[in-house]
């Protein structure tokens, strides 16, 4: 028995045959005869199901006796023939007249193919909106002529626009139940643009229709004859199609390394961008780079050299480089950032409230990380685009927030990549949001991470640390001085380094002004200069503390993060203080006239109120210059300082050092 | 990419997710035309290899023919398969004659169910499409099934921007779709190209063919003069007749399907 039929024509089918009726069709449409994915949303009952049954059918794409079996169906139970009937496959749905869950149907018009995406308009059944939404290339937003925009229309326009989905056409359902008024449509279109203005979002088309009776969603409309614009059919085949993002820089996400046979193939989507064999890859967070040996594939007729932006593939390299899942491979130039803390946009769909300090799953292209919520921002009403302060983002709604976590995670902002731009957080068992990146705000963090020389060696001292101390009669420190501007850093610090001075201590302060005087003058106060400059604070301050030093540094270093690294160069000797002041308190001192210019719009980034100042969560010292006074805040560090630093008794020390240097 | 390199690739990035998320992992395997593409798609996915078992329930009124192409695929592909049946139910004389519905579920649901537990599988892969009916349509990719193999169709969790579910609660098990969104047009393009193994009984002979395959009793051939894949293709860019329109246990009641899909049926 020939199981397998050699076929007649032995074309290996890469071009497949137009359809006889689709003649006027552009040729590369019906070659590659890839659907446009469209997802029809709007508020529940405004008709979304009806239009599009109405529409499967006038488009003649609906399977033959289709339409008796739900008339009998009909027939049976009692009930009016609903062309909603057609999508809504499920019992439940037909018995309540809603649907539930989202569901997919497959039509063509003449130009060409289409898969339209039902999504239920119930705001209970949101999580199924976006699971069907967030697989469209464009949508078609239904509003009814007699209720016109209401609260979930509002809503699912303003997640369409976060899921990404910028083609959208409307359709005024129900011109029927108006008497096909043409006032009542001007009225709701001006509406309806009012609103997705507002969003970024530019209709491509606004149309009356009535599904029930069938006007201008194939067929044209006797009683609207008034409207000059194509019907719901013409306005889809309008839509432009898809364009892979084949020319965005390349992001590889790793997905995982096999070794089923002699092969270590590292398989993977290519999210943007291409790839060739030979080609150099820089994988991050791990920065290490490799070169491509081959694409590596299975029953293909020839090897394969290149791949692109949607492609499953995997790979092998040169190069012996620790590879997991997680991982982003792109080129040399054109990276990806790292930061361990991002603003998003998030619409939530959990049936707890997310709440600051709660730890939750991220997922990020193949990434796995722990993010916790260390701020809600706002929380955007999407009906009148108001936003207000909250401690909780309730069920289905939409808010910004801040989301950081322990390690560093590789990412793009969602306008630079989508794919990679963007994520998913579990808590339990399940997706509970989604959201979109932006770096507002936060500097990437990769390059005071990244170590860009090699061949360098330390010097090692012939006197220790120990013997410093001793012959200083302290031990050395870093007293890192953080908070707002106006808190008191200077003030404190260079009393400090008097009094400690006195005391015969080695001390000294490094202020903001003497440093960008001359080692920092080629930064500003963007982000990553910001984050540059505390960079070099920290290791200019642990050279001086390995000089025996006590060194203050007095900065905003606003970043935890930034805070943490310059902590790691020697965490040790590293003290963090916490001069804390609340911002209402700086601005009334505001001796350098800072924040009046700040908010006037002169002064950008200014930590407190056009950028973020994060607390610190586990200073060494916390001093309240809110309620103390300067030589109160003073003592209570000096305290500190002799507590921890203070007291080496010389001769016990010097002795160690002796018999040091004799052993080297 | 044209349209099926998309589709392909999808499904291959749906089988490593599954692959890198789950530890017990099977592969339903019905000896139909979606089934081997599925299976075809798989060695796609992992150069080559199936690093998972395939599951054949077998309720013991299939086609003969499908018996066969089985036993000989398996050897040729070198498949570690595994038959699953409902002894049980069979010698308590269960049968279409005992009702169309009743019969899927004791020997096709329970046959499954008894499977996949005797083997703890956490994952298995069926493949179903959205395009052959309504409820398929409303699937996940990746479906949690509850401890009874259960559908809560009512309340699916959100599945968007490909991040699939990878955890669940112990004792239950999840379905993951890799072909959920192919159309059938689609499988016969991809058989096509792909030159994959099929059985015979979909090529017309004396004005009948089989558009769908399952047991002989409740599976009925369809008027058609489609004797090659090409003759088949041509056929189905024109057709208006349902794919499933010759499978008799769809049609018991109103709810017939959905009912059967919510105990746990593919």
């Amino acid at each position: 028995m020939a199981d397998k039929k050699k076929t007649k024509s032995k074309t290996k089918a890469k071009k497949i045959p137009a359809k006889g009726k689709a003649a006027v069709t552009p040729a590369e449409d019906i070659t590659d005869n890839k659907p446009l994915k469209i997802v029809i949303v709007g508020h529940v009952d405004h008709g979304k199901s009806t239009l599009v049954g109405r529409l499967i059918h006038d488009t003649g794409s609906l399977p033959e006796g289709k339409l008796e079996a739900i008339r009998d169906m009909c027939d049976r139970r009692g009930m009016p023939f609903e062309w909603a009937f057609l999508m809504d496959a499920l019992k439940s749905e037909r018995d309540q007249g809603i649907t539930i869950d989202t569901s997919q149907i497959w039509f063509s018009t003449d130009h060409r193919k289409y898969v339209l995406i039902d999504a239920p308009g119930h705001k209970e059944f949101l999580k199924n909106m976006v699971s069907g939404a967030a697989h469209a290339e464009a949508a078609l937003l239904v509003i009814d002529a007699e209720e016109g925009v209401r609260e979930q229309s509002r809503r699912h326009g303003y997640l369409l626009h976060l899921l990404g989905v910028r083609q959208v056409a409307v359709a005024v359902n129900k011109m029927d139940l108006v008497k096909y008024s043409k006032e009542r449509f001007d009225e709701i279109e001006a509406e309806i643009h009012a609103y997705l203005d507002e969003i970024g979002i530019a209709p491509t088309h606004i149309i009356p229709v009535s599904s029930r009776e069938g006007d201008l969603i194939v067929n044209p409309s006797k009683p609207m004859d008034w409207y000059e614009g194509p019907t719901v059919a013409q306005a889809l085949d309008l839509f432009e199609a898809p364009v892979l993002p084949t020319d965005l820089p390349l992001r590889f996400p790793i997905q995982d390394v096999y070794k089923f046979d002699e092969r270590r193939i590292i398989v993977g989507r290519v999210e943007s961008g291409r790839l060739r064999a030979g080609d150099t890859l820089l994988i991050s967070p791990t920065n290490k780079t490799v070169r491509v040996a081959s694409i590596e594939s299975w029953n293909s007729p020839s090897p394969v050299l290149a791949a692109s932006a949607g492609q499953s593939i995997g790979i092998t390299v040169e190069d012996q480089v620790f590879i997991e899942r997680g991982q982003i491979a792109s080129n040399e130039e054109n990276l990806p950032i790292e930061t361990n803390v991002f603003r998003a946009r998030i619409f939530w769909l959990g049936r707890k409230p997310l709440t600051v300090g709660k730890t939750y799953k991220l997922k990020l292209a193949t990434s796995q990380h722990n993010v916790t919520v260390q701020a809600i921002e706002r929380v955007i009403d999407t009906g009148d685009l108001s936003s207000a302060e909250a401690e909780t983002v309730e069920r289905n709604a939409v808010a910004e927030v801040i989301l950081r976590s322990r390690g560093m995670m590789v990412l793009d902002e969602f306008v630079d990549n989508p794919a990679t731009g963007r994520f998913v957080l579990v808590d339990e068992y399940d997706a509970v949001g989604g959201g979109i990146i932006s770096m507002e705000g936060y500097p990437d963090q990769r390059q005071s991470i990244t170590v860009k020389s090699t061949n360098i060696f330390s010097v090692d001292h012939r006197i220790t640390p120990a013997a410093r101390s001793a012959s200083n009669g302290h031990r050395p420190g870093i007293l890192w001085l953080t908070g707002l501007s106006g808190s008191g850093k200077s003030t404190i610090a260079v009393e400090l380094e008097r009094q400690l001075f006195l005391k015969g201590y080695h001390v000294y302060v490094m202020d903001g002004d003497n440093l960008r005087h001359g080692l920092c003058a080629d930064l500003g106060f963007s982000p990553e200069d910001r984050t540059e400059n505390i960079r070099r604070v920290g290791e200019v301050a642990s050279l001086f503390a390995d000089a025996g030093f006590i060194v203050i540094t007095a900065f905003i270093s606003p970043y935890r993060a930034d805070r943490q690294r310059a902590r790691s160069i020697r965490s040790e000797q590293f003290h963090e203080v916490y001069v804390k002041a609340g911002l209402e308190v700086c601005e009334k001192r505001d001796p350098k006239g800072l924040y009046k210019k700040a908010r006037k719009g002169e002064i950008e980034m200014f930590s407190g109120v056009s950028a973020p100042y994060e607390e610190p969560e586990d200073a060494e010292c916390v001093v309240d210059t809110a309620s103390l006074s300067v030589s109160e805040s003073v003592a209570e560090v000096m305290d500190y300082i002799d507590r921890h630093l203070g007291g080496v008794d010389h001769h016990h020390e010097t002795g160690k050092e002796e018999k040091a240097a004799q052993t080297s | 990419m044209n349209h099926l390199d998309a589709l392909e690739s999808q499904s291959m990035y749906i089988f490593r997710e599954a692959f890198q998320g789950f530890d017990k992992l099977a592969m339903l395997w019905s000896i139909g035309k979606d089934s081997n593409v599925m299976l075809w798609l798989a060695r796609k996915a992992f150069f080559g290899h199936l690093p998972f078992p395939v599951v054949h329930v077998d309720t013991s009124y299939k086609i003969p023919e499908m018996i066969t192409f089985r036993d000989r695929m398996a050897k040729e592909w070198e498949l570690d398969l595994i038959v699953g049946q409902n002894t049980k139910a069979l010698e308590a004389g269960m049968g279409p004659d005992k009702g169309k519905v009743a019969c899927c579920s004791a020997l096709k649901t329970e046959g499954l169910k008894a499977t996949l537990s005797e083997h703890g599988f956490t994952g298995v892969f069926a493949g179903i499409r959205r395009d052959e009916e309504g409820t398929r349509s409303k699937e996940r990719v990746f479906s949690p099934r509850g401890e009874n193999a259960e559908w809560d169709f009512r309340d699916q969790p959100p599945e968007f921007w490909d991040q699939f579910k990878t955890e669940f609660a112990p004792g239950t098990h999840l379905r993951i779709h890799p072909l959920l969104h192919w159309t059938e047009i689609d499988v016969w393009r991809y058989i096509q190209r792909e030159d994959i193994p099929v059985l015979d009984l979909y090529f017309a002979k004396d004005g009948k063919r089989y558009r769908s395959l399952g047991c002989a009793p409740c599976t009925a051939p369809i008027e058609s003069n489609a004797a090659t894949l090409d003759e088949i293709i041509t056929e189905l860019e024109t057709t208006r007749v349902s794919e499933r329109s010759g499978r008799a246990q769809d049609k018991e009641a109103e709810d017939a399907f959905e009912r059967l899909r919510a105990e746990g049926y593919m």
